[in-house]
């Protein structure tokens, strides 16, 4: 009712703090809605790894690759299986596989922990997302090593022709490759036997076993939990990975979405002090709306919808300065594994909705008591003041 | 007077009292009062008489503590709080002694507002306050923010304002209070003229004698009484 041209002209007629109410707000909005693309991200980067058609071994009891160690027989038995794919060459389409963190040195003296996989034979060929760069695949029986290409550069000698040292040996790096953006992108892949003795390790941690069509997954599964000679857990390779994610993106989102509920109570409370202030200072034409027939509701939306713009403008600055990050790259810990990853923001549609309903909300509250306070007003006092 | 035309206001032993803490303030007592469709009315008195009181009470802004007020045949007593500002849009037009125009509107927005309280179309709008404008000769100063405004023009958009809405009653708080001897004078004219040309009823306070003198009947007021 009342015209919003009204609260737009005073908002910019108090520019300073409008705008240091809105950076405020957008400051939090930026907050929560980073928090949540970077959990998107891990989630997002972590469980591209997976394919449908997959399945990962595990010893039963464990979740992940690096505490688990198999039965030497089970995969051979397993691999028989009618589900499992078969190769060109008529080989089933399953690989052990050894799975150990090793630690590179990184420049300035850091040490960043990596995950190293033991391949065998099938390895690749059960991965379809993976490929080759540049260079080649480790030939088996050598100490030949491919890496995933977001640790090219990232220690020495991590790039082909070069070599890297680790549990004393050393290992020349013949192949960069890509896995659609997953997680193995992160791994460093070496012969299975070479890189197990190496670590004192003389049987796989896990094994991947592709089967011919994705509907297979749980016909399998409950194969191999029915089958009393093992003691496997098997899950679908994008469960796996999602669960490696979930962990850490859970733990990101609880810290993130917490730290702006704390921040959002100053934003809120700075709103607050912004339209007290826009309030106090008109007094009197709120009076002359009043006397002239304006409602009190209508005094109460007006309050309330010029704190909503500082909210709204500060959700979109804030959203848009969020939006700015997915340029940016992070590495950090798997928390479950303890290897690095890397990963970006990822921005969602909801995520961006949120952050302006978030923005909206917080200037929303923050208007709520100067509104109410505008709207008590009588009538005879504001026209005195 | 027509005997067959009731009067615009009609006040019956209206009294209003203030409470300050225990103390009672009577601020008005038993004011019988009319005021014809059409006339042009000035109250005097010394400062704290109680004239500002009087007028809020005839414009709908305060209710008496005592007695009946009635203004275009209707008892004010008989609307809630709301009902009481849709009839003071529809009924009445508001004058300030410091004019409380919107100081981030124009002079032609300043106007428009309380058409928006209305049912009339955009078009319809800046119809009537391209003529309200008109009527107190500040057309070309329509797209004027009041900082832009000397006073007198201010309070001239402002009257503006108070008839935009074709109302029945013009209350004016001393309307001339803050203005020079010239811009006083404008101000005064545009009254004659909006009561003689546009037979508005005009219920003006004001503390100038010399303003006083342009209405038909002048009342005086001394301690709440209405001599
Ligand atoms: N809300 C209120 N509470 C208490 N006393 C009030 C209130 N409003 C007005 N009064 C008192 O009522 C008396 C009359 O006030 P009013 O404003 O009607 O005077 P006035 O004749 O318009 O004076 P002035 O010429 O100075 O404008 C004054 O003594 C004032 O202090
Ligand atoms: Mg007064």
């Amino acid at each position: 009712m009342v015209p919003l041209y009204y609260n737009t002209r005073s908002l910019w007629g108090r520019r300073l703090s409008t705008g240091l109410t809105v950076m405020g707000l957008g400051l939090v909005v930026f907050v929560f809605a980073a928090v949540l693309m970077l959990a998107r991200g891990i989630e997002a980067a972590l469980s591209a790894g997976g394919d449908p058609s997959n399945v990962v071994l595990l010893r039963e009891g464990t979740d992940s690759e690096l505490g688990s160690f198999m039965e030497r027989d089970a995969l051979r038995v397993l691999s028989t299986a009618p589900e499992v794919a078969s190769s060109v060459e008529g080989e089933p389409l399953a690989a052990g596989e050894v799975v150990v963190l090793v630690a590179l040195p990184r420049d300035g003296g850091n040490v960043m922990n990596t995950t190293a996989r033991g391949i065998s034979a099938q390895s690749v060929a059960a991965r379809p997302t993976v490929r080759l760069v540049s260079g080649r695949m480790p030939r088996p029986g050598t100490n030949e090593v491919a890496l995933g290409a977001s640790l090219l550069g990232r220690t020495p000698g991590a790039t082909v022709g070069g070599a890297l040292r680790f549990a004393q040996q050393v290992w020349p790096v013949v192949g960069v490759f890509t896995a659609g953006g997953g997680a193995f992108e992160s791994e460093l892949w070496a012969d299975g036997r070479r890189l197990g003795s190496a670590f004192g390790r003389d049987g796989p941690s896990s094994a991947i076993v592709r089967l011919s069509s994705p509907t297979l997954v749980d016909t399998f599964i409950r194969r191999v939990e029915a089958d009393p000679r093992f003691t496997l857990k098997a899950q679908s390779e994008s469960n796996y990975w999602e669960e490696q994610a979930t962990a850490l993106a859970t733990f990101i989102r609880v810290l993130g979405l917490f730290v702006s509920f704390v921040f959002s109570m100053g934003a809120i409370l700075g709103a607050m002090i912004t339209m007290y202030a826009q309030v106090a200072s008109r007094i009197a034409e709120l009076g002359m709306l009043r006397a002239v027939g304006f409602r009190r509701r209508s005094v109460l939306a007006s309050v309330m919808i010029e704190s909503g713009l500082l909210g709204v403008t500060g959700g979109v600055l804030g959203a848009l300065a969020a939006l700015a990050m997915r340029w940016v790259d992070i590495r950090t810990l798997n928390f479950q594994t303890f290897a690095e990853v890397s990963f970006g923001f990822a921005p969602t549609p909801g995520i961006l909705l949120a952050a302006l309903l978030f923005g909206t909300g917080m200037g929303l509250l923050g208007g709520l008591l100067p509104a109410l306070r505008a709207a008590r007003l009588s009538i005879l006092d504001a026209l005195r003041a | 007077m027509d005997a067959a035309v009731p009067p615009m206001v009609r006040l019956q032993g209206v009294s209003k009292v203030y409470r300050r803490g225990s103390v009672e303030v009577p601020v008005l007592e038993s004011v019988d009062l009319s005021i014809a469709s059409g006339a042009f009315e000035a109250f005097m008195g010394p400062s704290g008489s109680g004239k500002s009181t009087l007028l809020n009470l005839i414009s709908g802004l305060d209710r008496p503590t005592t007695g009946v007020v009635e203004v275009a045949g209707r008892d004010l007593a008989q609307l809630s709080d709301a009902e009481l500002a849709d009839w003071r849009s529809a009924h009445v037009g508001f004058i300030f002694q410091l004019y409380n125009l919107l100081p981030v509107l124009t002079a032609a927005e300043n106007v428009e507002l309380p058409l928006l309280l209305t049912p009339l179309s955009r078009a319809e709008r800046r119809r009537h306050v391209a003529a309200a404008l008109e009527v107190v000769g500040l057309s070309h100063r329509r797209s004027h923010r009041p900082s832009e405004l000397s006073g007198g023009e201010q309070q001239r958009v402002a009257i503006a304002r108070a008839i935009v809405t074709d109302p029945d009653l013009i209350i004016a708080d001393e309307p001339t209070g803050d203005l020079d001897r010239k811009s006083a004078e404008q101000v005064l004219d545009l009254f004659e003229a909006l009561h003689h040309g546009l037979r508005k009823t005009l219920v003006m306070v004001t503390h100038d004698p010399n303003a006083a003198e342009h209405a038909e009947r002048i009342h005086h007021l001394e301690k709440g009484v209405l001599q």
